[in-house]
């Protein structure tokens, strides 16, 4: 059993009981809601004739649904409209802030949080949203719940849980040039697997992780889940605390001093002891692309698809179900993959420096004749901030489409899809079969650049090429 | 279909039901309910698209669609089931098509915990046992189950096995109080100190 580590200081600090049976009831400090798991919660409220245990505890936005093309409302597809007029009700009725499309705040519930200051270190946060572990990466706990989870948080402000294991994931150096967190993370999912981190929390440490900026690190925790690990988190530095000051809920003043010292005191110490350790060379790795549906069935850019030869006999079944589904021969190198639609956005990777780093390499370059490219940034302020540095026109001139922010193609819940078996290069976290809106729509996940890359080539690249 | 469905209540102990087997590995959560049909407020209509992609592709050779399978309430499936997002629709979908219980080598975190919170007890066996149960099911087109939980036995005809199942979630079943959120709040003083004690509270005065 771990002891010491942020993980149990954290746990430890929220516990409210120990339940029957051996779940710990936890006290959860900053609830996040949003339209898609959160109406029949509020369903389940009204059936118990239960009220909103802390209001304030609670924020929401809009972002699943959303239409990045025209929000006007009301929206064209009924469904969606009814969504965000339910989530728009149920706020008002039980005082909840929301966050609304207009408001200057919208956006991907996990970009919205850390920009507002709301995400803080030392923090327990839940949002019915598997890649709430991205806000581990300012040292809170945070993990994603499903409905009836979001309404014990409603009513109680607190969950049943068993605590998690913690494995240290521990990596050496630094990334070299043209490797990015999303490189990083598709590297460990790949050397631990999908199904590695069921049961733990993963904390992510060492000089390469220290290296990283806030939201890099906010990619790396985002996929924590993508390993099977609920919760995943990094020890708050002073990067962490300059991110979070002067942020619209960011303590103040006196009080920001008080915050400080806190944060200060909260992270694993030296010796604390781990469930597991795993020590991997970031400078090791390159760029990564998945070449089939489960974010574990990646390789490098110049690597060939592997033979099912090469892979451990619990790796086999999926991977035939992936050659087949993608169309991929073993062996076949995943370099120069023709691409037909480019995506740049969602929690892992719609944030203001993903889309610097893209319109870096998209700077005076066309999209290739062949290729439908859009972004999508993840939240108002993103948008705003982008248009600023005049990231938007660089997109433009380029050939990519700019559009409003929310979750988009990432799931696909807008009329953001893929059409048929086309192929996409995506900066999104899942290439699960028929996960960005076609059945039979077939998706490589990259980093921000490699899509960029991938736009202007028309094919799978290596953006080192690009950036030399 | 949905007229006749009765969402489970109070104690969980025996339950005894056909088993339906779904081969493979790391099956996520799109892959049983494909998010276009989160589009809604309840749940009520998701039985009928349980693995709705999956099902076309196969053209009615999915077990979900299979005639055997139709009154089936045991699913059976290998590791890593119901990965990926954390939505509660892909269990209530299964619910509603029927399934009130899940055997298999292993769960995703969050579908395990949607799953205990809505009453579907789901137990892991070694993969060993599990693709016995399958190569079973696969020469018989046919397996009655009937689990005891408590004391974490699936017994048939011809297989026996000792289930493995989280303690807590046990226990929940069997006292009836699976359902969280009355425990929850049954510790609503200690709710409220733990709200005071916590140090962020004091100093995110702008939060309020």
């Amino acid at each position: 059993m771990s002891q010491d580590t942020l993980f149990d200081k954290v746990w430890d600090l929220h516990k409210v009981s120990s339940l029957p049976g051996g779940s710990d009831q936890i006290f959860i400090g900053l609830h996040l809601i949003h339209e898609v798991t959160s109406p029949q919660a509020f369903g389940a409220l009204k059936d118990k004739k239960l009220k909103v245990k802390f209001p304030d505890r609670t924020v929401a936005t809009v972002d699943h649904i959303v239409p990045t093309d025209n929000q006007s409302r009301p929206f064209k597809d009924n469904l969606a409209e009814q969504m965000i007029e339910t989530l728009e009700k149920n706020c008002l009725e039980h005082k909840i802030r929301f966050f609304n499309i207009g408001s200057g705040n919208q956006g991907i519930v996990h970009v919205v949080a850390p920009e507002l200051g709301l995400t803080q270190p030392g923090m327990t946060i839940a949002c019915g949203d598997s890649h709430t572990s991205t806000h581990g990466a300012f040292g809170s706990i945070a993990f994603g719940i499903g409905t009836s989870q979001v309404r014990d948080v409603l009513a109680t402000q607190t969950l049943a849980m068993n605590k998690l294991k913690v494995r240290q994931i521990w990596c050496d150096n630094k990334l070299s040039k043209g490797v990015y967190a999303k490189d990083l993370v598709l590297h460990i999912i790949n050397k631990l697997g999908v199904k590695a981190g069921v049961g733990f929390a993963y904390e992510f440490a060492g000089p390469a992780i220290h290296e990283l900026s806030m939201e890099e690190r906010m990619t790396i925790c985002n996929m924590s889940i993508e390993g099977g690990a609920r919760c995943g988190y990094i020890n708050p530095d002073e990067k962490t605390f300059s991110y979070v000051k002067n942020k619209l809920y960011a303590p103040k003043n006196e009080h920001w001093d008080r915050a400080l010292r806190w944060w200060e005191s909260l992270k694993s110490d030296e010796n604390s002891i781990y469930d597991d350790v795993i020590k991997l060379d970031a400078s090791k790795v390159e760029p990564t692309v998945t070449w089939g549906i489960t974010p574990g069935q990646s390789i490098s850019i110049n690597q060939q698809i592997p033979l099912l030869d090469e892979l451990s006999p619990n790796d086999k079944l999926v991977a035939e179900e992936a050659y087949e589904y993608m169309s991929f021969k073993p062996g076949q190198l995943i370099k120069d993959t023709p691409i037909d639609v480019c995506f740049i956005g969602s929690c892992t990777n719609g944030r203001i420096s993903d889309l610097r780093v893209a319109a870096e390499v998209l700077k005076g370059k066309k999209v290739s004749k062949n290729v439908k490219a859009f972004a999508v940034p993840g939240s108002e302020k993103v948008a705003t901030e982008a248009k600023q540095e005049g990231l938007d026109q660089i997109f433009k001139d380029s050939g990519f489409q700019w559009r409003e922010p929310g979750c988009s193609m990432c799931l696909a819940m807008n009329s953001d899809k893929l059409i048929g078996n086309q192929v996409s290069a995506s900066s999104s976290n899942r290439n699960f079969k028929g996960r960005q809106g076609s059945p039979s729509g077939r998706t490589l996940l990259m980093s921000p650049a490699m899509v960029a890359a991938a736009a202007i080539n028309g094919k799978v690249s290596d953006v080192r090429e690009f950036i030399n | 279909m949905e007229s006749d469905f009765t969402p489970p209540i109070g104690k969980i102990s025996n339950i005894k039901g056909q088993c339906i087997s779904l081969i493979g590995n790391d099956i996520d959560t799109d892959r049983i309910i494909p998010a276009r049909f989160l589009k809604c407020v309840n749940f009520d209509s998701l039985g009928e698209s349980v693995f709705e992609d999956d099902r076309k592709t196969l053209k009615g050779k999915h077990p979900f669609d299979l005639e055997e399978n139709k009154n089936a309430s045991l699913l059976v499936v290998n590791s890593n089931f119901g990965c990926g997002s954390s939505r509660e629709h892909a269990p209530q979908a299964l619910m509603r098509w029927g399934i009130k219980a899940i055997i298999g080598e292993s769960f995703a975190d969050i579908f395990y915990s949607n799953c205990i919170a809505i009453g579907i007890p789901c137990f892991t066996l070694p993969k060993k046992s599990i693709e016995e149960i399958q190569n079973y099911y696969c020469n018989n087109q046919s397996l009655l189950l009937e689990i005891d939980l408590k004391n974490s036995l699936a017994k048939s005809k011809d297989l026996n096995f000792n289930l493995e199942i989280k303690e807590s979630s046990r226990k929940m079943f069997l006292s009836g109080e699976w359902d969280a959120t009355s425990t929850l709040l049954d510790n609503k003083n200690l709710i409220e100190n733990k709200f005071n004690q916590l140090p962020y509270i004091k100093f995110n005065t702008n939060f309020l």
